[in-house]
């Protein structure tokens, strides 16, 4: 295995029991017919149990390509799951730039091709839970996005970052309705924005990102609800003051700046303890418990030691 | 005289053919539910799929129901009335589709989560309740039953439709005013408004 320091990214807690979706499809393949040949042959051997593997199910499977980008929350492109993949073909990604500026010694705008290069990518598999109770386990492809930061400089006044995704009516059909407050803005604590898991992503899947998934770039927060990664990113500015974020100004009950997963605090129409992994829960299948911190509190707990995450929801 | 008497019964039986073709369409939405669950065709998350169609031809039917009295007077149809009760069974019937889905599929089941559910939010209690007030309507819609309770009895416990309408209206509402969507909503609502407002006008 390789070494991997704190800067240079991050080892998914996970990673070895997650089986590449064609791997573990084989493997079913196979079990399904040695299941049948043991049956055939002798009922005794099914009474054994099936090969030890069998018996440590990965924790975690990929979720399928499909669902991955036919389900989708991206309002600019319609409030259906499915409208992303239906209307987002209009999106224009290239040429495409990133604003980097607000309280930094080194504001600078990026061209697409020039953000890609400052940092070397990697793939990472990472939980992903929606807020409305679903979720799936996406490889993205990126880097932390401290390496970003740290090429700017952020001033000592700057306590917050705030992302800014595209808004443009032409091409985002819904950008001027009244769901939402365009353009869509998220925004995290620096240290937070810090932190190694934090990912700036441009590909998803081995290839990059497809448009309902927020190409050509965005954010992974993958400890907090699926909003918080905000999606075509095309600014990035730090502040010293709380960005005033989308849905927290359409639903300030609903959706707090925060927004960590937290299966103890609950949306206000529905509970939040349990969720349904797509693409792999089958329909009847129970729900499955909803990890704090979506499962990394081991890297990510300690920014919220003392904090009341109840009332900071 | 012989020849009023063979109209009757030509009409009656066309009636009666009506009957069964809205029986057939009225399970349609249900079969290819169930088609598009055997076929993997309700997308990544057929479980939110089925809760949400199976309320939303809930809220078809009843509306359609609600829609019947306007529509025999307004164009002259008498016999409309004839299929109001099989679409108010239907709206019965795609409600507890729908409440089941939500209890499976939502809750695994869970007894207690759902009360819990029930008591801490509004949106639930409310769409719970319209099912509830469902019930004594469903269980009366029996010829039998509205020579026992007598008609004007019959059209008063009836009358509680209305208010099964607006909890409908108030529990979709609930469930997209979070993410103000409220486009379908609207459309609901309008609907609603004139039905309710061409019963005043008519009294």
């Amino acid at each position: 295995m390789l070494l991997r320091s704190l800067d240079s990214g991050f080892v998914h807690p996970h990673a070895s029991e997650i089986t590449p979706e064609k791997v573990w499809q084989e493997r079913r393949h196979w079990m399904s017919q040695a299941a049948i040949g043991a049956i055939g042959v002798t009922g005794v051997m099914a009474g054994l149990g099936g090969p030890a593997w069998a018996a440590e199910a990965p924790a975690d499977k990929l979720t399928p390509f499909k669902d991955a980008t036919g389900y989708n929350n991206f309002y600019e492109f319609g409030t259906d799951k499915a409208d992303p993949a239906r209307n987002a073909h209009t999106l224009v990604t290239r040429p495409w730039s990133v604003m980097v500026d607000g309280l930094v010694k080194k504001p600078l705008q990026f061209s697409l091709d020039e953000l890609q290069k400052i940092a070397p990518q990697e793939e990472r598999v990472y939980r992903l839970r929606c807020v409305e109770g679903w979720s799936m386990v996406l490889p993205w492809r990126g880097f932390s996005l401290a390496e970003l930061i740290r090429r700017v400089e952020p001033l000592g006044s700057a306590k917050y970052v705030e992302f800014q995704s595209l808004a443009d009516p032409k091409t985002m059909p819904f950008v001027g309705s009244r769901l939402l407050d365009w353009p869509y803005v998220e925004g995290l604590r620096l240290d937070e924005a810090l932190n190694p898991l934090t990912l700036l992503a441009f590909g998803m899947y081995g290839q990059p990102l497809t448009n309902q998934n927020g190409a050509p770039v965005r954010l992974v927060v993958p400890w907090k609800y699926g909003f918080k990664s905000a999606k075509s990113l095309v600014r990035i500015r730090f502040t010293e003051k709380q960005p005033a974020t989308a849905w927290n100004k359409a639903a300030p009950e609903e959706y707090g700046f925060y927004s960590n997963v937290n299966p103890e605090v609950d949306h206000p129409r529905w509970s939040q303890a349990t969720e349904r992994r797509l693409g792999e829960d089958t329909l009847f299948a129970k729900k499955r418990k909803t990890l704090m911190f979506n499962g990394y509190a081991d890297q990510v707990a300690s920014l919220y030691s003392g904090m009341d995450l109840r009332r900071n929801f | 005289m012989a020849f009023a008497v063979a109209t009757r019964q030509r009409r009656e039986r066309y009636i009666q053919l009506g009957k069964a073709g809205l029986f057939l369409l009225g399970l349609g939405p249900l079969l290819g539910l169930i088609f598009g669950v055997l076929n993997e065709r309700l997308g990544a998350n057929p479980a939110e799929y089925l809760i949400r169609s199976l309320g939303d031809w809930t809220m078809r039917a009843l509306w359609l129901t609600l829609a019947i009295t306007p529509l025999r007077h307004l164009f002259g149809w008498p016999w409309l009335v004839r299929y109001r009760r099989q679409l108010g069974l239907f709206a019965f019937f795609y409600a507890s589709c729908h409440l089941l889905s939500y209890a499976v599929f939502d809750m695994d089941l869970d007894v207690a989560e759902m009360a819990h559910d029930l008591v801490k939010r509004p949106f639930i209690w409310v769409g719970f309740s319209a099912w509830l007030l469902m019930v004594p309507l469903a269980l009366t819609s029996f010829n039998a039953a509205i020579r026992r309770l007598g008609s004007q009895n019959w059209q008063r416990l009836h009358r509680l439709v209305y208010a099964i309408a607006l909890m409908a209206l108030l529990h979709f509402f609930w469930m997209r005013a979070a993410k103000h969507n409220f486009n379908e909503v609207a459309v609901y609502g309008l609907i609603l408004l004139l039905l309710f407002g061409w019963r005043v006008r008519h009294r």
